[in-house]
């Protein structure tokens, strides 16, 4: 038996060995994820050699959750059980999403969150990231050898709480351990290593397949702030196709074309679009209505000068974000682009030309993001020589509770480095008023009804007094992933309530019932609603590892078995919504049992098949454990 | 260190309404350098939950101490004259009709859509907030004199409040049309 080793307090057990660690760029048409390997950020292949991976997901009627290409292939032939873009819809209710986004799917009637409801049962959009960040993790974990201490994942600068929480649901469902969440346009900076650069201010400009943002970030000694921000979440690479595939249409009739013809005459234009970034022409063939074939000619100049409205709503939003942070072009230090869409030679020229000098654009802009959330992450674990970058980030938006009237009074300011935490004190309106309700919104504006909401908690057992002697103190606490956590406090007398709430759309109805928690005088309740939480997640875990098991290993059951198995699945699916904590644990312990024998099965394949690749293991093993600076 | 001491204190610096504001950046990033989060992501539960206070605390110390007005409140409550901005609302009347006809002006702005007019009206505002700023110190720094402070700090917290309301006026008023 080996010696237990103790380390000194900071330092990792053994200088020696890296720590896995991943950064992964979960974007709204495709998703990436990428390592620092032998000192270097380094995007990580799946085994096509393919580095982005379409963020579609396709479910099937037995459970399975396909991901990628083939997942997009579906789209046009199983709309309704083919999720795309489900980006848009993190820590979103139905509500507030426009009509058009939910068109092509079946939604269930839950005001919250968005649920799909798929061939494989409802799928909320966490559960779809989190198929996502599967595949992801399964890749580097298979390219890096082992299993990883965790991953930093980013979302965008704009995004709020509830969209930041879901983000982290997801990981976690995923099996990942978030060892932060950054901002895009934050990573995207830190892959051009500007943190160690020039200090000032520098524009992200991220023009993506189906979404533009643009960020100002300003670094001063190691602190990015995000300065401002602008966007649109309808403008894209994909637009461009769409002009391109008008011009076809000029050339040729504009005629009449099925939805299979329409899909080729797309994948036409994708490639005609991506020609014309190096080529001034380009030659197309697209299939016609009646069974012939038209050939035509493209010219760069045609297409820009069709495209040019596009990019000048692009320019637009540049000149407002630069009117939001009031500084001019001329005092910008850089400009960094970002997204596959950057390519075309009109926007790099159209950004040079509006900013007075050329962008950054020696990284792969699809790639950019994932490797500076690689960077970050690398650092996060202790991997040596990583220590000495610390990125102070910022929350995004204001943060605020409801007061009388309608109002807002903002107790978080935007871009407070975060962690943060601060109290305000508010009284009672009323005499004898023993409860207060604290409403949680985000956002600039001062009345209510123009910010977002985040949540609603009530606290109970204030003292009867009269109308302004109670003293009711509420604190707001951002963690160092911009996730806020809000609680009150009557402090007048010796009594002193408390309530928290954790905002989430994320993992179901389980956060709505923590949001209404009184703890000292219903300190039970308080546990049951965590012990409850708790067990909602483990049959979150268990589900979603079954659901895995069931879509790589299912030739290892019996029919018999795997129909029991889906039986108690589906059982669980039920208790978990039950909200019944005793059903719950029942119905995990059932599943478990049932898939034992389905896991040890599971495991001796595994270990047969490490077993046959143990050669090509050991030479990859022995390239991890030299040192990585030779003394 | 200690949680309860004051945040001059936690950054080093003298407790006084005039700051060293590069030494106050200097001093923060020192503090968050060594108990940021990021530093123990790594670490125990008891770590990074020790982090997560040490960081929040310095960076409340930061904003307190950057913000003139909110130093200005934090030494009048240290120094036992606290704001209570929501129930010491008595302002000289002196102060309220200028408040009054600044309203009106910027209702008569907003009408013209009158950006010169505008940006005339911000700056009036600015001088007299920064005319405040230099009484604070003053009373401050130099008389002692908490409670003269904390009456300029209420006045400030109007006057900011209108500025805002300034600012986004000029933002609502049409853009100039993009290149």
């Amino acid at each position: 038996m080996a010696l237990l080793q103790i380390s000194e307090p900071g330092q990792s057990p053994d200088p020696h060995q890296h720590r896995r660690a991943v950064g992964i760029d979960l974007g709204t048409t495709h998703s990436l994820v990428a390592a620092v390997r032998n000192g270097s950020a380094q995007c990580l292949l799946d085994t096509q050699g393919q580095v982005l991976l379409p963020s579609v997901v396709h479910y099937h009627a037995d459970g399975r959750a396909e991901v990628g290409l083939r997942a997009r292939e579906e789209q046009a032939i199983d709309p309704a059980n083919t999720l795309v873009s489900v980006k848009r819809f993190m820590g979103r209710s139905p509500g507030d999403l426009p009509q058009a986004a939910l068109a092509h799917y079946r939604i269930a009637h839950d005001p919250r969150v968005v649920r799909f409801q798929t061939a494989a049962g409802e799928i909320t959009p966490v559960q779809a990231s989190a198929d996502i960040l599967r595949v992801l993790r399964w890749r580097a974990e298979d390219t890096l050898g082992g299993e990883l201490v965790g991953a930093v994942i980013t979302v965008p600068a704009y995004f709020d709480d509830a969209q930041r929480q879901a983000t982290k649901d997801a990981a976690q469902l995923a099996g990942l351990h978030v060892l932060r969440l950054i901002n895009e346009p934050t990573a995207a900076a830190l892959a051009y290593g500007l943190d160690q650069g020039v200090e000032g201010l520098y524009v992200i400009y991220d023009l993506g397949g189906g979404t533009f943002d643009l960020s100002i970030l300003r670094l001063t000694k190691g602190v990015f702030e995000v300065v401002a921000t602008r966007g649109d979440t309808a403008l894209g690479g994909d637009d461009f196709d769409q002009r391109i595939e008008a011009l076809m249409r000029q050339q040729t009739g504009n005629p009449d074309l099925s939805t299979s013809l329409q899909r080729q005459w797309r994948m036409a234009a994708r490639q005609a679009k991506e020609s014309l970034s190096t080529t001034d022409a380009v030659q197309y063939t697209v299939p016609l209505p009646d069974g012939t074939h038209h050939t035509g000619a493209l010219l760069r100049a045609d297409f820009e000068q069709a495209s040019a409205d596009l990019v000048q709503r692009t320019l637009g939003m540049l000149h407002h974000a630069l009117s939001d942070a009031r500084v001019s072009a001329s005092e910008v230090q850089g400009v960094v682009l970002v997204g596959g869409a950057t390519r075309m030679p009109m926007i790099r020229q159209a950004v040079a030309r509006a900013m007075g000098k050329a962008p950054l654009t020696n990284l792969d802009p699809d790639q950019v993001v994932a490797l500076g959330a690689a960077i970050q992450a690398n650092a996060l674990a202790g991997n040596a020589g990583a220590d000495d970058v610390l990125l102070l980030d910022v929350i995004p938006l204001s943060l605020g509770v409801e007061t009388m009237g309608g109002l807002v009074e903002h107790i978080l300011p935007r871009n407070s480095t975060i962690p943060q935490a601060r109290a305000q004190d508010f009284t009672t309106f009323r005499d004898g008023q023993t409860a207060m309700a604290i409403h949680v919104v985000q956002g600039e504006r001062e009345l209510v009804s123009d910010c977002r909401s985040l949540a609603r908690f009530e606290l109970r057992g204030i003292p009867p007094m009269v109308a302004g002697a109670a003293r009711i103190r509420v604190t707001f606490a951002v963690d160092a992933d911009g996730l806020l956590e809000v609680s009150a406090q009557e402090l007048t007398t010796g009594v002193q309530a408390q309530v928290q709430v954790k905002p989430s759309y994320g993992l179901d109805d389980a956060q709505i019932a923590q949001m209404l928690q009184d703890s000292v005088a219903h300190a039970a309740d308080d546990r049951d609603a965590r012990m409850l939480q708790e067990a909602r997640v483990e049959a979150q875990a268990l589900l979603a590892a079954t659901r895995a098991a069931m879509q790589f290993d299912r030739d290892l059951l019996t029919a018999e078995e795997d129909a029991q198995i889906h039986a108690d699945m589906a059982a669980l699916a039920q208790a978990e919504q039950s909200g019944d904590i005793e059903q719950i644990r029942q119905a995990t312990e059932t599943l478990t049992r049932q898939t034992d024998a389905f896991a040890q099965r599971r495991m001796n394949r595994s270990i047969q098949r490490a077993l046959a690749g143990q050669s090509v293991e050991q030479i990859a093993q022995l390239a991890d454990t030299l040192p990585k600076t030779p003394s | 260190m200690d949680l309860n001491q004051s945040y001059f204190a936690l950054f080093g610096l003298p407790e006084t309404f005039a700051v060293d504001v590069a030494r106050l950046e200097r001093a923060r990033l020192a503090v968050q350098s060594q108990v940021h989060p990021d530093r123990f992501a790594s670490g125990s539960d008891r770590d990074k939950r020790l982090a997560m206070q040490w960081a929040a605390q310095a960076n409340a110390a930061y904003l307190t101490l950057k913000n003139p007005v909110q130093r200005a409140s934090y030494l009048c409550e240290r120094r036992g004259v606290p704001i209570q901005a929501e129930n010491n609302t008595a302002m000289p009347a002196e102060f309220l009709l200028q408040q009054m006809q600044w309203r009106e002006t910027l209702d008569d702005l907003r009408q013209a859509a009158d950006p010169a007019g505008l940006q005339a009206l911000q700056a009036e505002v600015q001088t007299q907030r920064a005319e405040r700023l230099e009484a604070i110190r003053q009373a401050l720094d130099e008389q002692n004199a908490p409670e003269v402070a904390a009456e300029q700090v209420r006045a400030l917290l109007f006057l900011d409040r209108f500025a805002e309301e300034l600012r986004r006026t000029a933002d609502a008023l049409p853009q100039p049309a993009a290149r």
